[in-house]
């Protein structure tokens, strides 16, 4: 524990003295299902070590370009992408990059929690297993601690690793998807709507922990949330229509946006 | 006048009732104010059923009644009964007249017979020549009887149409006199609707009870003669179709090398099937693209469509003789492997079953969340490992209540099992031999011309309940297991 407070400090003070490198970047990316275009030509850049939150209405392909960061849309049939995405300036579409590893290195929380049917501890040692993380029963114990420490949830489940995932109440599941995704030590998280299913209380938490685990991760979070986007985000994406609108610092958007949709958008005009 | 001219007729007044009862429900509701209750259709339907509902249950009631009516007057006519009558009983009796009467329908009305001959000597090739065959003993005391039986049946039948019709235009009447802006028309239909639901649910629950209880009372009667341990525990099956009068020699009724060969057998068969099911209902689920499914799916599903005495036609002629054939070429001599063997019967069995349990498995596979799906790819994944690790351990209850399903079908299958296991109760452990499963028995033992009444046919009714209790066992163990395992994701 005192090694990693010790690195975050470390980071922060790093990242206060020089700018943000990148580590994510869209170029022109197109995607379509099937016949029907869902996003044009959108070119956005995601920042090491900071928050970035894409807004706007209802289908306007916020999930659509997430899903893309990780090739998570290989999984649906009719999805085709253009243009070029990169993570740390390497094309993660290339065909010479293994999907597997871009999602060990990008990992995913979902909008609806969807812990494994799994007990807790497996819910988390499920990722190390597949890669490989660890070996020996208590390399996973400790990588379990550690994961739940991080998602803030270890206080509250340490007597019941061994029970069902399911049992837990949503907010402490969505906790539990984070720990799952933050057990295989990825560089991005991305999140959709991660606190869309949950209570004020439990927002307030997940909220709490993502801006925490920026220290470490870089973040990309979708969230119909003006409120939540200008609390946890450092940068905001503001879409519309499958167009990129504008981005730029959360401060900035919120206060004073270039583009009249963003105006409207976030003082609830539309969407 | 025949069943289906009266059947006509009154659908036809049932349909005259529709159209006039939906016609005036129509005109009332454009000349009154209010909203009708009912729409005009629902009346219609309810003068429908009224015209027709009460007649068919007057038709049936009736044909009943006058059978047993006319039955009885026949018997009062008949002979006392004797020690010296000529037909040793009198149902026999009864059931020749009753062949006469239907015989002598073929001649009425040929003006050839106007006068009926009076002896049966004459009457036999009269009948012979129409397809009539008539009992040898015919008496010719029974011919006026069976001109009468006839003649009665005739007016029974006229007046019951008469009421039929009077009936029905009565209902149909009735129908159209109750149609009125507020009448409760769909109400009606609907409760009649309900009920007729519940009639059609309930005849195969009835069916299945009534089956249930007609084996038992003949399974009970076997336990008379033979006792429980000799049947349960007995390892040696030798029913012993004994010669008449041989009544010392008691068989041996051993269930054990039955059921070990039914057991043997579905388990072999289940041995082929699981694996092969089960890995082709992961690929249409998981990796099958839509066009692959939408054209491997159905065809898997025509599999189960296929007679199963084809499949055992086809163990017969060729797996049976393949096996034997290949495993001599081994041995370099006979072969090891008989025509008829645990393994042929298994195996065929088996690809019978692939499509129970690839059909059952990839619904249940596809019935876990993609919600699993996404998560375990998300976290890096590859697609079997999440098959492997997230899918078949969700699925896993659902597809273990697939398999006991496909199981009792296994242990209840009798055509392939008739064909290729054979006959013979050997109590092995060896695939290659011969064994013979219980519902092989039940046909043996229904099959031969036995008395009914005799243990070596009555134990098929023994071996059938068995057979059910074993078979419904599995499948409600399969059903509550199916069910649990929903809960999780409803
Ligand atoms: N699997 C799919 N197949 C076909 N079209 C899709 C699919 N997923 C998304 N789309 C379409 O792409 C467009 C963008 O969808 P996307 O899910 O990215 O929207 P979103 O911004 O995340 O909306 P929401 O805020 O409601 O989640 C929508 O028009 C949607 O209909
Ligand atoms: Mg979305």
């Amino acid at each position: 524990m005192n090694m990693l407070t010790d690195a975050a400090v470390e980071e922060a003070l790093d990242a206060s003295q020089k700018p943000r490198p990148l580590k994510m970047r869209g170029e022109n990316v197109r995607v379509f299902y099937g016949e029907k275009q869902a996003l044009f030509d959108v070119n956005l850049d995601v920042l090491e070590n900071q928050v970035t939150a894409l807004i706007g209405p209802s289908g306007c392909g916020k999930s659509t370009f997430l899903r893309c960061l990780n090739r998570m849309n290989d999984t649906i049939d009719i999805c085709r992408i253009e243009g070029r995405i990169t993570l740390d300036e390497q094309d993660i579409y290339d065909p010479r990059i293994d999907v597997v590893e871009l999602r060990a290195r990008v990992g995913m929380v979902f909008q609806k929690p969807n812990p494994f049917p799994k007990s807790i501890y497996e819910n988390i040692a499920y990722g190390p297993r597949i890669h490989g993380l660890a070996s020996k029963k208590a390399e996973f114990d400790e990588i379990v601690e550690s994961s739940l420490q991080k998602a803030g949830l270890f206080n509250e489940v340490k007597d019941r690793l061994h029970e069902p995932g399911t049992g837990l109440s949503g907010g402490q599941q969505q906790r539990l998807c984070i720990a799952r995704a933050i057990a295989v030590s990825p560089e991005v998280i991305l999140m959709d709507e991660p606190c869309s299913a949950l209570d004020p209380i439990a927002t307030a938490k997940v909220e709490e922990l993502i801006d925490e685990l920026r220290e470490n991760y870089t973040i990309v979070i979708v969230t119909h949330s003006m409120q939540q986007a200008a609390r946890v985000s450092q940068r905001t994406a503001m879409f519309h229509l499958g167009n990129l609108v504008e981005e730029g610092p959360t401060d900035k958007m919120f206060t004073n946006p270039d583009d009249k949709r963003t105006q409207d958008y976030i003082t609830g005009r539309f969407g | 006048m025949a069943w289906g001219l009266l059947l006509t007729i009154i659908v036809f007044i049932g349909v005259v009732g529709y159209v006039l009862g939906s016609a005036r429900a129509k005109k009332q509701s454009a000349s009154v104010a209010e909203k009708p209750h009912s729409r005009a259709h629902y009346h219609g339907w309810w003068v429908f059923l009224l015209a027709v509902l009460p007649t068919l249950l007057f038709m049936a009631a009736w044909s009943a009644g006058s059978y047993a009516y006319v039955d009885r007057a026949i018997s009062e006519r008949m002979p006392e009964q004797t020690a010296d009558s000529a037909i040793a009983s009198r149902s026999l009796a009864l059931g020749m007249v009753r062949n006469l009467a239907t015989g002598l329908r073929r001649i009425e009305g040929d003006p050839a017979f106007a006068e009926v001959p009076k002896s049966f000597e004459a009457l036999r090739p009269v009948l012979a020549e129409r397809g009539v065959a008539l009992a040898s003993d015919t008496q010719d005391y029974m011919i006026p009887i069976a001109l009468d039986l006839n003649a009665m049946q005739d007016n029974a039948a006229l007046i019951g149409t008469v009421i039929a019709i009077l009936l029905s235009l009565g209902g149909a009447f009735l129908g159209l006199r109750s149609v009125r802006p507020r009448g409760r028309a769909r109400n009606n239909v609907e409760r009649i609707i309900t009920w007729g639901l519940l009639a059609a649910s309930t005849i195969a629950i009835l069916t299945t009870v009534g089956i249930v209880f007609s084996m038992l009372f003949e399974t009970i009667h076997f336990f008379r003669s033979v006792s429980l341990s000799n049947f349960f525990f007995g390892t040696v099956w030798d029913p012993r179709f004994a010669a008449a009068g041989a009544e010392a020699q008691e068989g041996q009724f051993g269930l054990i090398p039955l059921l070990a060969g039914t057991v043997y057998i579905a388990f072999v068969a289940m041995l082929f099937a699981v694996p092969v099911g089960l890995m082709a209902a992961i690929y249409m689920a998981e990796y099958a693209s839509k066009r692959v499914r939408s054209v491997v799916k159905p065809l898997l599903e025509v599999l189960a469509g296929i007679p199963t005495i084809v499949y055992g036609f086809f163990a017969l002629v060729t797996v049976g003789p393949f096996l034997r054939d290949m495993s001599a070429a081994i041995a370099g001599g006979p072969g090891f492997i008989q025509a008829q063997s645990v393994l042929t019967a298994g195996l065929v069995m088996g690809i019978m079953l692939i499509p129970f349990v690839s059909s059952l498995s990839d619904d249940i596979i596809t019935a876990v969340p993609r919600a699993m799906r996404d998560g375990s790819l998300g976290l890096g994944a590859t697609r079997s490992e999440t098959i492997k690790r997230v899918i078949l351990p969700a699925a896993l209850p659902g597809i273990v209540g697939a398999l006991l399903l496909t199981a009792s079908r296994a242990i209840g299958e009798t055509m392939i099992v008739v064909l290729a296991a054979g006959v013979a109760a050997n109590l092995t452990l060896n695939p290659f031999e011969a064994m013979t499963t219980i519902t092989v028995k039940i046909v043996n033992q229904l099959t031969g011309d036995l008395e009914f009444t005799s243990p070596q046919t009555l134990v098929a009714f023994a071996l059938g309940m068995t057979l059910f209790v074993l078979t419904l066992g599995m499948n409600v163990f399969a059903l509550y297991i199916v069910r649990k395992y929903r809960e999780q994701y409803e």
